[in-house]
């Protein structure tokens, strides 16, 4: 196949070769696509040392070819000879020899900026690079402004910025190297090769060669030289994926915006001209001089996505909103349709049904809430807390309770109908499926309850307390305890398969497609197969997850305690987005309408866009919410430690 | 071009099958019989894959592989294992499949390709198998699939960059256990679902031209006779950090799954890959049509195709 370099090495010029009787060649500089670039000794002045550059091409044997070849090659010497900028060497001479044409210019005894990059310790610093880069610019200005000797426009296109064709001379100025020459010539491709060209603008890919493409491969030079991510092995094209400050904080957000602007993959959107583009990058020069007395400490780990992206973030007011008054409404937040005051903290989820919330909370109360105006049409007592959400089927509210009752009430009275009791306090939430409903509790039981006889059908011994909401399909009942032991068992109470995670499954499943997803305060988000039982991927928060997570296509959002909600590619298993809430967020998501919403220890609630997890809005309320959220007729229902139950518009 | 294509299939329809060349010789001796042998009717009508697998509950599988008409190396790797365990304790199907494509002079591809893929099978069965085969009652750590395949492919690139330094390849590997499909992917190399006569490309080349095409720079006919359509971005084997596509599906009854080399792809658009497969009697019977119609549309690169039916 193809040796990327075109030639073999075989064919250059030895060193003591000696061309036209006077430059004597020392070394080989470089080898490229049509020949070699030389270090040479110039005879003529046997008293000084005097060193200069000979590139040499290699003509094809093709006499026609050959022919034009030479032809352009004296062209374009011509025209560099007319040239006359400090970054651009000298052209001394050209001549054919052989099989070879030579052109000798002015020997640069420095490095090139790649060498340059690849020896430094860590990342170049920002006043370095706009240094270069308003140089380059200067050249690149001068290039498209060249006239032919008729002072007719005729602008040179460089076509090939890369920081190899750069070099650091030894007064530190910029000087560019490589005219290319031999570019227009190389030899068709054959054979799959790796490595792009990676700095040319997607339009040069279509035969299009203009200014505005020197200008997106000087913002792909820059993007190279700031963040140090060879752009020919990361995908073409993929600077906007790749920030520099993400991977350069230290770089200010002008900066990063002068180079995006360059990098455009709309010629008409970079620049219009490389004079523009030095303009931009001296007055932010001149700025950042002016305040470089002030210093401030730069900022330093891991971005907040969301805040560069301008979402509205808190503000002091919210900071200061906690204490008696709850719901103090602060830019970027949204106030409460009506709120509706429990007697004590509402840590369970609430459910809504034909237009009535049912709620349970921490002063023993079932309260069933009028959905479009708040008011209470009655309250139920149980005999201890409600930590769980209810299930309201068939006329009838189902509840566990700390009492150790599971206890089903009647919506419209609000009457006990029967009760079931379990062995120690239920802080599970039922679900129901098979005319069963099946509720865990801290007797480390699931009891699958028969509704018609109100009796235990089975009840499936575990390794430890059950308090997540088990999930039911395809005949399967799946659930984990707080000692991480997670069960498949079929309706006949059979073990089908067992999972261990490190720690506790407080989260409750999610199934979706034949596969489930459960979060652990071992602060993974593990993806079983509902089959088998083998993990398919696993998801490291930082912390704990008691979060039960939301699926929706093909994202899966939860929180951690960590203070992110996090939101997965289930198709990959790798994250897709987070959002840094301002503590532990251990809600469980609910996604509606293309939006996620989730409560936090922080007292808020969140309305994260689901494709990209933007903030759409927030409500604080008085004190930590740890309860999912309900969504029913675009209004989001949450309980919260502040005693209340809010309802939001989504 | 199309009607090349169009030619050399009606001379390849059903109608006239037996001037097809007899079928080589199942190269794996468990393999599928070809649905004739047992007095099957097939109909080019049917909506549907034809294909069936003959045992209900196994993974069907063939294979085929060419150096092609022009070259006088095969870079090119296949790789297959596949079990099953029926009974009481039955395990989920299981399957490892592997095409890699060697890049570099001299032969420097072939090895690359072929150190890469062994690597990542050893790597994928050392985990897998002794949790496959172990007492399902027991209460043993099984590892994660994706991680399994991630360090698998790290360990696959590690081997070409010690091994064979200046050499590179794309790599796809296609883990089924039961019903889940984990696919693993970089470089050009590529791997579609069939499933109900729809066709789905899975993987995403990793190619200068692919990045033009969806950047809607160039289009797919424009990407096909581009100067630069073999300059990859991302191979094995190009130094530490490797990144990874990572693919997974749940995989219906029935579904095909095929993973071949631009030798095949780039001849064969995607409507007549389906067209043969649809017409062939078997898996095996479809790989060996596959490899034939690229070498019929000139052959010049090296040909390879794994075809894979889920029961059902």
């Amino acid at each position: 196949m193809t040796n990327r370099l075109g030639i073999s090495g075989d064919s250059s010029l030895k060193p003591g070769a000696t061309l036209m009787n006077r430059y004597s060649i020392i070394r080989v500089l470089g080898v490229g696509g049509m020949g070699s670039v030389y270090q040479a000794r110039d005879l003529r002045f046997p008293n000084v040392t005097k060193y200069a550059a000979v590139k040499e091409i290699i003509n094809i044997a093709d006499p026609s070819m050959r022919e034009m070849v030479v032809k352009i090659f004296e062209r374009e010497a011509n025209t560099l000879a007319s040239l006359d900028h400090p970054a651009i060497p000298k052209i001394y001479d050209y001549f054919n020899q052989g099989d070879r044409s030579f052109l000798v210019m002015e020997y640069i005894d420095g490095k090139d900026l790649e060498t340059y990059l690849n020896d430094a310790p860590g990342l170049l610093g920002e006043e370095l690079v706009v240094e270069w880069a308003i140089e380059l610019c200067d050249v690149v200005s001068y290039l498209h402004n060249h006239k032919d000797k008729d002072a007719k426009p005729d602008p040179i296109i460089f076509r090939d910025f890369k920081p190899s064709n750069i070099m650091l001379d030894q007064h530190q100025s910029i000087r560019l190297i490589d005219f290319g020459i031999a570019r227009n010539y190389m030899a068709g491709q054959k054979g799959t090769m790796i490595g792009t060209e990676g700095y040319s603008p997607p339009e040069q890919y279509r035969g299009e060669a203009s200014p505005a493409g020197d200008i997106y491969a000087l913002g792909a030079t820059l993007h190279h030289l700031l963040t140090k991510q060879d752009p020919r092995i990361e995908p073409p094209f993929s600077f906007s994926e790749r920030p520099i400050r993400k991977v350069n904080p230290a770089v200010s957000m002008e900066l990063e915006a002068i180079i995006n602007t360059a990098l455009n993959y709309n010629p008409g959107d970079r620049f219009p001209t490389a004079h523009d583009m030095k303009v931009a990058l001296q007055t932010f020069k001149r700025k950042t001089s002016a305040l470089s007395h002030i210093s401030k400490p730069l900022p330093t780990g891991r971005i907040d996505p969301a805040k560069i992206a301008g979402a509205p973030s808190a503000t002091p007011a919210a900071a200061a909103a906690t204490g008696s008054e709850p719901a103090v409404v602060v830019a970027g937040e949204v106030s409460p349709l009506w709120a509706f005051k429990c007697e004590d903290e509402v840590r369970g989820g609430p459910v809504v049904a034909n237009d009535v919330v049912y709620v349970g909370a921490y002063d023993n109360n079932l309260y069933a809430v009028s959905a479009p105006d708040g008011k209470m049409l009655w309250k139920y007592a149980t005999d201890g807390g409600l930590p769980g959400s209810p299930t309201v089927h068939n006329e009838v509210v189902y509840i566990g309770s700390e009492d150790r009752r599971l206890h089903a009430i009647s919506t419209r009275a609000g009457k006990l109908q029967w009760s079931y009791y379990a062995e120690a306090p239920i802080r599970s939430s039922p679900r129901i499926s098979d005319g069963h409903i099946f509720i865990g509790a801290d007797d480390a039981k699931l009891h699958a309850i028969n509704l018609q006889n109100t009796r235990a059908t089975w009840r499936f011994p575990a390794a430890d307390a059950v308090r997540c909401r088990p999930a039911i399909g395809g005949g399967m009942v799946y659930f984990g305890c707080e000692s991480g032991d997670f069960y498949a068992v079929d309706m006949r109470g059979e073990r089908k398969w067992a999972f261990k995670a490190k720690r506790a499954l407080t989260s409750s499943p999610a199934l979706f497609n034949n596969t489930l997803y459960v979060g652990s305060m071992d602060g993974n988000v593990y993806a079983l197969d509902a089959g088998n039982g083998w993990k398919i991927w696993q998801f490291r928060a930082n912390k704990g997850i008691l979060s039960s997570p939301a699926v929706e296509g093909n994202l899966l959002v939860v929180g951690a305690a960590d203070g992110f909600i996090y939101a997965i590619d289930i198709r990959t298993g790798r994250e897709a987005w987070r959002y840094q809430a301002e503590g532990q967020v251990n809600s469980s998501p609910v996604i509606h309408k293309g939006v996620a919403y989730v409560g936090s220890i922080d007292g808020s609630v969140y309305a994260l866009e689901l494709a990209n997890g933007k903030l759409r809005w927030k409500f604080k309320s008085g004190a930590p919410i740890t309860s999912s959220p309900a969504v029913a007729n675009d209004v989001v229902y949450v309980g919260s430690f502040d005693k209340h139950l809010y309802a939001l518009a989504a | 071009m199309f009607d090349f294509f169009k030619n050399l299939f009606r001379r390849r329809g059903l109608a006239d099958r037996e001037t097809l060349p007899p079928p080589s010789p199942p190269r794996d001796p468990d393999d599928t019989v070809p649905l004739a042998e047992l007095g099957m009717k097939t109909s080019p009508d049917a909506t549907r894959m034809l294909l069936r697998p003959i045992s209900p509950t196994r993974l069907s599988v063939g294979v085929a592989q060419d150096v092609g008409r022009v070259r006088s190396h095969n870079e090119d790797v296949l790789l297959s294992f596949h079990g099953e365990l029926a009974g009481l304790e039955a395990m989920p199907n299981f399957g490892l499949f592997i095409v890699a494509d060697g890049m570099g002079g001299h032969s420097l591809g072939e090895r690359a390709s072929s150190v890469a893929a062994r690597a990542v099978a050893k790597a994928v069965l050392d985990e897998v198998l002794p949790s496959l085969l172990a007492d399902p009652q027991a209460d043993v750590e099984r590892p994660t699939l994706t991680e399994v395949m991630e360090r698998a492919m790290a360990g696959g690139n590690n081997a070409v960059v010690e091994g064979v330094p200046e050499g590179g390849t794309t790599l796809t590997a296609a883990l089924i256990l039961g019903d889940q499909l984990i696919l693993s992917h970089v470089g050009d190399s590529r791997a579609y679902l069939f499933a109900e006569g729809h066709a789905e490309q899975l993987t995403r080349d990793h190619s200068l031209v692919q990045r033009l095409v969806e950047m809607g720079q160039i289009t797919e006919d424009e990407a096909a006779v581009h100067q630069q359509r073999s300059v990859l971005y991302r191979a094995v084997g190009q130094g530490e950090g490797l990144e990874v596509d990572v693919m997974l599906r749940r995989l219906s009854p029935g579904t095909l799954l095929l993973i071949c080399s631009d030798g095949l792809w780039s001849l064969l658009p995607t409507h007549l890959i389906q067209q043969i497969i649809r017409q062939s009697a078997s898996v095996q019977a479809a790989c060996d049509a596959l490899v034939k119609a690229a070498n019929e549309a000139g052959g010049p690169d090296n040909i390879t195709a794994i075809l894979i039916q889920l029961p059902g």
